[in-house]
């Protein structure tokens, strides 16, 4: 009776890991198959014709990209300050608590919510428009508690050794930080990044009153001009336009684009880690 | 000692969390409340009716509500057992070449961006559902039930993981030694000491659900309409948001009623968030 319920519930278990594991492989498999039929070098480098029906992505891919560069320049050294602010500088217990919750607590804010601030102060308060500028801001904040929380780790992870044996030579705590903490840092710092650029590629609440177009012929010459974005255009494909029979092959082929974009950042930080995990010699 | 500029700013970064926080708290009060000089806010809560571009309006979200109850439900009936199988199976069953195998699927399927489920959902998930239940429709609170409970299993399993591997190996070697089986200690003595963590992470795991948007707005249907059936289309608080932002004129009480819907989630989130943290520190 025993050994019976230990059988089932062991069981149980196995059978929740295979729903996981089966569920991300019938996506992924999934979409693959579908998308990499009209997946060719001209579906990538082709801008969009005839209405959506025809041509390719090329303008969605530029708009992604500049919206993750622009993400990262605002997000990564605002959490890198903070994380070196919470573990190296901040005393009081009780502030950095404080702070390790707000942290939290904007983590778990809603995506859209995320894009009615963007819409309000971004593109109508400071009058920045829908551009990129306003999207990668808001794309910014969103990420922030992730580079803050991987920042922090690595910071956390680098002996306590390193730092004394710069103090013992003279270095102040500013020179330990700069020359000795954030380099060996910097491969946790760089993996937290990189999650952070996943996230904020294939996040589409957040830039739908920021920064996105449906459909742009040329590509965008300043970061106020409006994009097109991978996740957005799957989106309108899906629920614009009345061609669907042509629209809905072009969205298998966007979303093969985006899904292997996204997983193959994951898939780079998953790396990054285990590898630096094995390399530590201290 | 005496401090650099920057580390004399550094402090400022690190309180930006909470300015972004309070930034958007604001901006959701300014923009939002506006709608209750014309509609009491009892009735924006607890009216039954939802049409923003009738002549007159009304401006009742109860049934975005519920439509974001239903889901967020459905979701969890899927998440919570099956992401907590995976957190035990991971701590307590698992060796570490497993674990370093399965591990990454389940982080990459919560990389997985949310247009590409909803995009899953609206190609393949909904018209099975409408072939198996022959349904008329197959986008339903039930088809996004299913993904939103698969997207909510990653955020489950990772912090309910944690907080069961952090179970002192001391308790499980006293339960075995007492001639416990495995899934007696699992669950008498493992799970019951995880208990405060794993509630974290179903408190979390509601948060991901109530707040997913482009999924919802994809796969959840069109209506707002109040309904006990889950076989029915409905329309959560953040897809709509999402779907009638672009048309609501700056300024009108459509706009205004979308961010104080928007004020609604950013509460129960930032509640469900302090909730989480308090379970988090037991």
């Amino acid at each position: 009776m025993r050994k019976q319920k230990e059988l089932i519930g062991l069981l149980a278990l196995r059978v929740s890991i295979l729903f996981a594991v089966i569920s991300f492989l019938a996506i992924l498999i999934f979409i693959s198959i579908k998308g990499f039929k009209v997946l060719n070098i001209g579906f990538l480098l082709e801008v969009p014709k005839d209405g959506m029906t025809k041509g390719g992505i090329f303008p969605a891919i530029i708009g992604t990209l500049y919206l993750s560069i622009g993400t990262v320049i605002f997000a990564l050294p605002l959490g890198v300050l903070s994380a070196i602010y919470l573990i190296e500088y901040a005393k009081h217990k009780g502030l950095t608590k404080t702070i390790r919750i707000g942290v939290d607590a904007l983590a778990g804010v809603p995506s859209v919510v995320f894009g009615l601030f963007g819409l309000a102060v971004f593109v109508k308060l400071f009058n920045f428009g829908v551009s990129i500028l306003s999207g990668a801001l808001t794309l910014g904040i969103m990420i922030l508690p992730v580079i803050i929380k991987a920042s922090e780790e690595a910071i956390l992870a680098v002996p306590k050794e390193f730092k004394e044996a710069s103090f013992a030579v003279g270095a102040t705590k500013w020179q330990t930080i700069t020359k000795i903490v954030f380099p060996t840092a910097l491969p946790g710092i760089i993996t937290g990044t990189i999650l952070g650029i996943g996230r904020a590629a294939g996040e589409t609440a957040p830039i739908l009153f920021t920064a996105v177009t449906f459909y742009q012929r040329l590509l965008p010459h300043s970061i106020l001009d409006e994009v097109m974005a991978l996740p957005y255009h799957i989106y309108a494909l899906m629920t614009e336009g009345t061609a669907s029979e042509y629209q809905v092959p072009i969205a298998y082929g966007t979303a093969v684009v985006l899904l292997g974009l996204v997983m193959s950042i994951n898939f780079i930080a998953i790396l990054i880690r285990i590898r630096g995990r094995r390399a530590k010699k201290w | 000692m005496k401090k650099n500029f920057i580390e004399r700013l550094l402090p400022i970064f690190a309180l930006l969390t909470w300015v972004f926080l309070f930034g958007i708290m604001l901006i959701l009060f300014i923009e939002g409340t506006p709608i209750f000089k014309s509609v009491p806010i009892f009735r924006f809560i607890f009216g039954r009716h939802w049409y923003p571009v009738h002549e007159p309006p009304e401006f009742g979200i109860l049934p975005l509500i519920c439509g974001s109850l239903m889901v967020t439900v459905g979701a969890l009936i899927i998440a919570i057992p099956f992401g907590l199988g995976c957190a035990i199976y991971l701590s307590e069953i698992a060796n570490r070449a497993v674990r370093e195998v399965v591990k990454p699927f389940i982080e990459m399927l919560a990389g997985v961006p949310s247009v590409v489920y909803g995009f899953f959902g609206m190609v393949l998930l909904a018209p099975m559902i409408q072939k198996i239940f022959h349904l008329s429709i197959g986008l339903t609170a039930f088809t996004a039930s299913v993904i939103l409970g698969v997207m909510a299993l990653p955020t489950v399993a990772s912090i309910a993981e944690d907080a069961i591997s952090s179970v002192p190996k001391a308790l499980r070697e006293a339960s075995f030694a007492l001639g416990a089986n495995q899934w007696e200690t699992i669950t008498r003595v493992v799970v019951p000491a995880a208990k405060s963590g794993i509630f974290a992470a179903i408190i979390l795991g509601i948060g991901r659900a109530i707040g997913e948007t482009m999924t919802v707005l994809m796969i959840a249907g069109c209506c707002a309409v109040i309904t006990p059936n889950f076989f029915k289309p409905v329309r959560p608080m953040t897809a709509t948001i999402a779907a009638e932002m672009g048309e609501a004129p700056m300024g009108s009480m459509h706009y205004h009623a979308l961010f104080a819907i928007g004020l609604v989630l950013f509460l129960i989130t930032i509640g469900l968030s302090l909730i989480a943290e308090r379970f988090k520190e037991r």
